[in-house]
């Protein structure tokens, strides 16, 4: 039951005096019958879309490393030994193969949120990447990637659509989950208007983009 | 029914403000560099969107079609809500809705709680009512640190501390963190602002906030933001508190497609802002385990009855209007007396109180329509300031005050030709003592305020009424003489 219920007839009650020639029962087709005249689809090759993505990627201060499924382990191992980076949570779904040998992991479950605080590096998978605006969307493991410092996220090729209606459209069947759209590292422009990396969130944001 | 838009019913006119704000250089010229750059950046993202056009007539069509369904999205919305493990609360005012957060707040035993940007909570002036009980509210959004912690006002609604510059806020953060050293780089400040609120982040165990969209399909919230605070207040506290307009509220999950193009395009000049949270009720082991939802009125049906200017209700609060403003670029946000300055203020400070205080801010406008130009969701500001004006002048007229007076008068004298044409012989005959070298410089009475910025022509001999008849006759003459 509503909490506060007189509020909520008085609101609903000024709502409907105001909108009492609206016709109901048409609302759902009036609704389908909004026009969406802007781009729904790709109108890009698969290869511009890719290379769309990576340059916006670049253009947020990210650093991209393409990779293939043979090589992702290794690639992996390079990015954190070129960071010197010591502790890595990683998401209970991130696939065990593409872990590299010769370094620790902690896990999110065996993870308090005061020990995350003081590790260095995250690892995850995306759902879905969009070109156009060069986001990567997470389901859930909003902690971990957040805490850390550093966050690296493994993006399939496959991921990768053109625009923000067919990221929403492919995200559809999560969209009652918690959702995460990262679009660069964490930054402000709240100072001059400067755009400074790095506020509260990760300052440093690695793609490693898994070609096909 | 007290509706409250943060403390603008104390406020002074736009003009009275204005005239002493225009002389303080630091922040006119704060405010011009501020807005330059975002406009700027906003010109080169929009511009390359080839549908940004179609983009703002959906999103048009999406608010107003939500409007003429409002009480069906808001159950639907609340139903879902609930059947996520959510709780959803209304509230008919401000102070009701300080009531409910407060409360709250109370059952779970918080003493602190953190906040990420909201303009609706200052719009119900919630750091008031928590102080007053006891409960201490941490900003964490950097410009509202910058703001709470130097005891300021926000100037505008994306980027509230936009009046101020590097070595202003680094005052301030020394003062209020007790810092011996701190740099006057924008770098050495956002870190500062990282250290100083990371432990408030991990130990305080109740988070506010506002909401960007609220899903009526799924029952899901969406906030939009930069910084990672966000996402901070949105994750790590147990008890998560969410105050919406009810205007808030969109169809479907889908139409993100649409506002997610439009917003941070508007409101920074980015492709994209860097962080977006969805989330839906509960979701479990993750996130905030009590979920509460406070769906405001506080005005907005009023405003949603007007349907000359409902559409101010389709406000994303995207800040592009304010930084197109020839006005507010010259006077900053503080000049509007209200926490929504710049013309999106102009219109909704106004009608939230319905006309009752803010008379002033109709006219803060030069009613060039660049605000209009740039709206991602087309709300046309200028014809609602008009709009605006008109009851401005019907609720004035009651009285009968000389300007009152004079204009009834003007008004008889223009629907008469023969009145009209009496009214310019007299002018042309009582003219005589105020024109000096062929201009009027000074006119008697309120006349004066007319005339104290504008030299205007005397009436001419000949008016043009007066010319075109006599053209007509010697014409005629013409015609005659040659048949």
């Amino acid at each position: 039951m509503p909490e506060t219920t007189t509020a909520r007839e008085t609101i609903l009650g000024r709502i409907r005096a105001t909108n009492n020639t609206v016709n109901t029962t048409t609302r759902a087709a009036d609704y389908q019958a909004i026009e969406r005249a802007y781009q729904q689809s790709a109108s890009m090759a698969r290869a511009a879309i890719l290379k769309t993505f990576v340059e916006r990627l670049h253009e947020y201060d990210a650093h991209v490393f393409e990779t293939n499924a043979d090589e992702v382990a290794a690639t992996i191992a390079e990015v954190l030994r070129s960071r010197n980076q010591k502790s890595t949570i990683v998401a209970e779904s991130f696939p065990q193969e593409f872990l590299p040998a010769g370094f620790s992991w902690r896990h999110e479950s065996s993870t308090t949120t005061e020990e995350l605080n003081t590790i260095e590096g995250a690892i995850s998978e995306c759902e879905v990447a969009i070109a156009h605006t060069g986001t990567i969307v997470l389901k859930g493991a909003r902690k971990l990637t957040l805490l850390p410092d550093r966050y690296l996220c493994v993006v399939y090729e496959r991921q990768v659509v053109e625009t923000v209606p067919e990221g929403m459209a492919a995200l559809q069947k999560y969209a009652a989950e918690p959702l995460t759209f990262i679009s660069g590292p964490s930054a402000t422009a709240d100072i001059e208007m400067t755009r400074i990396r790095g506020v509260h969130g990760p300052r440093f944001l690695d793609v490693v983009l898994v070609r096909n | 029914m007290t509706i409250r838009v943060g403390e603008a019913a104390e406020a002074p006119s736009f003009q009275k403000a204005a005239f002493v704000l225009l002389d303080d250089t630091q922040l006119r010229k704060n405010v011009r560099h501020a807005t330059d750059v975002i406009t700027n950046k906003r010109a080169i993202v929009v511009g390359e969107q080839h549908d940004w056009q179609q983009l703002r007539s959906a999103a048009s069509a999406i608010k107003e079609h939500t409007l003429q369904h409002l009480d069906h999205y808001l159950l639907q919305f609340e139903a879902a809500c609930i059947a996520a493990g959510g709780h959803v609360h209304w509230a008919a005012d401000a102070d009701e809705a300080n009531r409910i957060i407060v409360d709250l707040v109370k059952q779970h035993g918080g003493k602190e709680v953190i906040k990420v940007k909201t303009m609706t909570s200052d719009e119900i002036g919630l750091n008031k009512a928590f102080e007053a009980n006891g409960v201490h509210p941490h900003e964490t959004d950097l410009a509202d640190m910058i703001i709470q912690l130097g005891h300021d006002k926000p100037s505008h609604i994306v980027v509230p501390a936009l009046h101020k510059n590097r070595q202003q806020v680094r005052e301030i953060f020394m003062q209020a963190m007790g810092l011996a050293e701190l740099g006057d780089k924008p770098e050495d400040l956002t870190n500062a602002a990282r250290h100083y609120l990371r432990e408030k982040f991990l130990k305080i165990k109740i988070g506010v906030s506002g909401a960007n969209y609220l899903l009526a399909d799924t029952g899901g919230v969406c906030v939009v933001e930069s910084e990672g605070n966000g996402r901070m207040c949105l994750t790590l506290p147990d008890v998560l508190i969410t105050v919406a307009g009810i205007e808030k509220v969109i169809p479907s999950f889908r139409d993100l497609e649409v506002f997610l193009q439009l917003l941070p395009r508007s409101a920074t000049g980015e492709r994209m802002n860097p962080y977006n949270s969805l989330w839906t009720g509960v979701h479990k082991n993750d996130g905030p385990q009590h979920f509460h939802v406070v769906l405001l009125d506080n005005g907005r049906t009023r405003i949603l009855a007007d349907p000359e200017s409902r559409q101010t209700l389709h406000c994303i609060r995207c800040g592009a209007c304010l930084n197109t403003c020839p006005v507010y670029r010259q006077t900053g946000g503080h000049a509007y007396g209200s926490i929504y300055a710049g013309p999106i203020g102009a219109i909704l400070t106004p009608q939230l109180f319905d006309m009752q205080h803010s008379q002033s801010l109709p006219y803060a406008s030069s009613l060039c329509g660049a605000c209009y130009e740039v709206c991602p969701v087309k709300i046309n500001i200028p014809e609602v300031l008009i709009h605006l004006r008109g009851r401005v002048v019907r609720e004035q007229q009651t009285g009968a005050t000389l300007e009152a007076i004079g204009m009834k008068a003007m008004a008889g004298i223009f629907l008469s030709s023969r009145r009209f044409e009496a009214a310019q012989r007299l002018g042309q005959i009582g003219q005589w003592p105020f024109v000096s070298q062929g201009w009027v410089k000074h006119l008697p009475g309120m006349l004066g305020n007319w005339t104290a910025v504008r030299d205007l022509r005397p009436l001419p001999k000949q008016s043009f009424r007066n010319w075109w008849r006599e053209r007509e006759k010697s014409s005629a003459k013409k015609e005659s003489v040659h048949a």
